[in-house]
């Protein structure tokens, strides 16, 4: 159960790094959930042999994350573990698309391989700009974000509730795992079987958990809809960097800015 | 000014598995007094407290909180009047900051911003955890929690504090911290516990309850001291008035 253990470890070591203090932590999330959300589609709507032109967005993302604080380990480290559902994405292009499309020397790239780069490009840009976004804001302040920019109260509230007691459920899973392990002697007792009681032992407890939070929300007046403190406010500053932002964000998915640097080093070059 | 009187008459309960959790109980509990409920594990304890804030309606008997009946209309005003402190302070706390925690019920009941924020901070002081208001509730310990969920309870300004186990899976120094929070509140307390040194310091009275029924409700001292009864409940004296292990071998 190292897997949970891990996990538990690694949300507090996101919450850690939220917790931070530096000039992208200050910036207003709804600012950051919508510039994350324009990255992101800009990242996406490129044509499928796009490689080059999301470069820049790379750099973007690497000058945010030195200025919020954002270790580059943990963040290549986490994509290291979800990469494999890009992959699978991506894995037939190769064999499937044989258009030569780029001659590099000798060697013929096909359509497929650029592709298949192209994905994993993308997978890359926006699984980072989430992390970012919520390594420097805060899961609980992306929520409070979202439901100012107009989602549904109880969307909002849900993903509050959801992060609320994940720790308490990750907690309850590690335990009954921990009981188990200690009564299993060479792996008996360990199969799927036992899994199978084990999730349905979890479930049960948390209907009761779910029963119980409901009375105690009932027993402080709650009539049906959350109301969620709004401390957000906006300041000039955060106008500026929103701009800003969005505006380079524009230009990158506009202009290929790898190929114009890329020109225009070649002219200075004799 | 009302008083806070909470009156139970002959209530019974039967779960839809045909468990007479609650068979003919009655009480009365005056404005101020502090009692213990105790009894032991599946006498009906718990069955009983969910009765006082509304969650059951009685089956059978009635229930009054002040000048109400416990009836489907009157329960939003008896929950206004009745605080109830959960065995799990992890049930309790459910909102992402300990400050929305504490401000969820103040805000439910349609107070003002100014009178909220007023509430909030004064529910915090008086459990003493205003240090801890931007935290999350899951990065607290036993004891913080603990604290934090009375203030949640407090914020509503209840008259009557009913609480479920205040002092299981508390270090002793936690422990003690809540009994003297608990000791200088002027509600009117209802304690469901095991803990009978806690009831010692502070419940003059104290109802024994024993499958479903009321087996003895008096003076916590008398009770305390009548040896037949605590054995009979599936209970025994308060470590305080045993005798010391060590001393009495000789």
């Amino acid at each position: 159960m190292a897997k949970i253990e891990s996990a538990f470890l690694d949300l507090t070591y996101l919450d850690r790094l939220a917790a931070g203090n530096t000039v992208i932590h200050r910036l207003d999330p709804r600012v950051k959930v919508v510039t994350a959300a324009l990255f992101v589609v800009c990242v996406v709507s490129f044509d499928k042999y796009v490689v080059a032109a999301m470069l820049p967005f790379a750099v973007f993302l690497m000058i945010v994350m030195r200025l919020g604080g954002i270790p580059a380990g943990y963040v290549i480290a986490k994509l290291i573990v979800t990469s494999p559902f890009a992959v699978m994405v991506g894995m037939f292009n190769p064999f499937l698309d044989h258009q030569t499309v780029l001659q590099l020397g000798s060697l013929a790239v096909s359509g497929g391989w650029v592709s298949f780069l192209s994905i994993l490009l993308r997978f890359g840009l926006t699984v980072t700009a989430m992390l970012v976004l919520i390594a420097t804001t805060g899961f609980n302040q992306v929520c409070m974000a979202l439901e100012r920019l107009g989602v549904p109260n109880i969307f909002a509230v849900q993903l509050l509730m959801l992060y609320r007691y994940i720790f308490v459920l990750l907690e309850e899973g590690q335990r009954m795992h921990r009981a188990r392990a200690l009564r299993s002697f060479q792996q008996r007792g360990m199969g799927m079987k036992q899994y199978a009681y084990l999730l349905g032992q979890l479930l049960l407890r948390t209907i009761d958990r779910g029963q119980r939070i409901h009375l105690a929300m009932l027993c402080r007046g709650f009539d049906g809809t959350i109301r969620i403190r709004r401390n957000l406010r906006i300041t000039p500053r955060d106008i500026v960097v929103f701009l800003a932002a969005g505006m380079v964000l524009i230009a990158m998915r506009r202009f290929n800015i790898a190929l114009l640097l890329g020109n225009f080093i070649t002219d200075l070059l004799p | 000014m009302s008083h806070h009187i909470v009156e139970v008459q002959n209530l019974t309960h039967t779960y839809p598995d045909g468990t007479a959790a609650v068979r003919g109980i009655s009480f009365r509990i005056h404005h101020g007094e502090a009692v213990a409920v105790v009894g032991a594990n599946g006498a009906g304890k718990s069955t009983l407290l969910l009765h006082l804030n509304g969650y059951l309606t009685p089956q059978g008997g009635t229930v009054r909180i002040g000048d109400f009946p416990l009836t489907r209309e009157t329960v939003k005003d008896i929950r206004k009047t009745v605080g109830m402190i959960f065995q799990d302070p992890d049930d309790q706390l459910f909102m992402p900051t300990v400050y929305e925690d504490v401000a969820f019920g103040p805000l439910n009941l349609g107070l003002p911003p100014a009178e909220v924020e007023q509430r909030v901070e004064q529910a915090l002081q008086r459990t003493g955890v205003e240090h801890l208001r931007d935290r999350p509730p899951y990065k607290l310990s036993g004891g913080e929690k603990r604290a934090v969920a009375i203030a949640t309870v407090l914020a509503m300004s209840p008259d009557i504090l009913v609480m479920d186990e205040p002092t299981s899976n508390l270090d002793p120094l936690s422990r003690r911290t809540l009994i003297e929070l608990l000791a200088g509140f002027h509600h009117t307390k209802i304690i469901a516990t095991h803990d009978l040194d806690m009831v010692i310091d502070l419940c003059e009275r104290t109802i024994v309850i024993h499958e479903g029924t009321i087996m003895a409700d008096g003076p916590t001292a008398d009770i305390f001291n009548d040896d037949y009864l605590l054995k009979k409940s599936h209970l025994e004296r308060p470590l305080r008035m045993q005798a010391c292990p060590f001393c009495s071998r000789r």
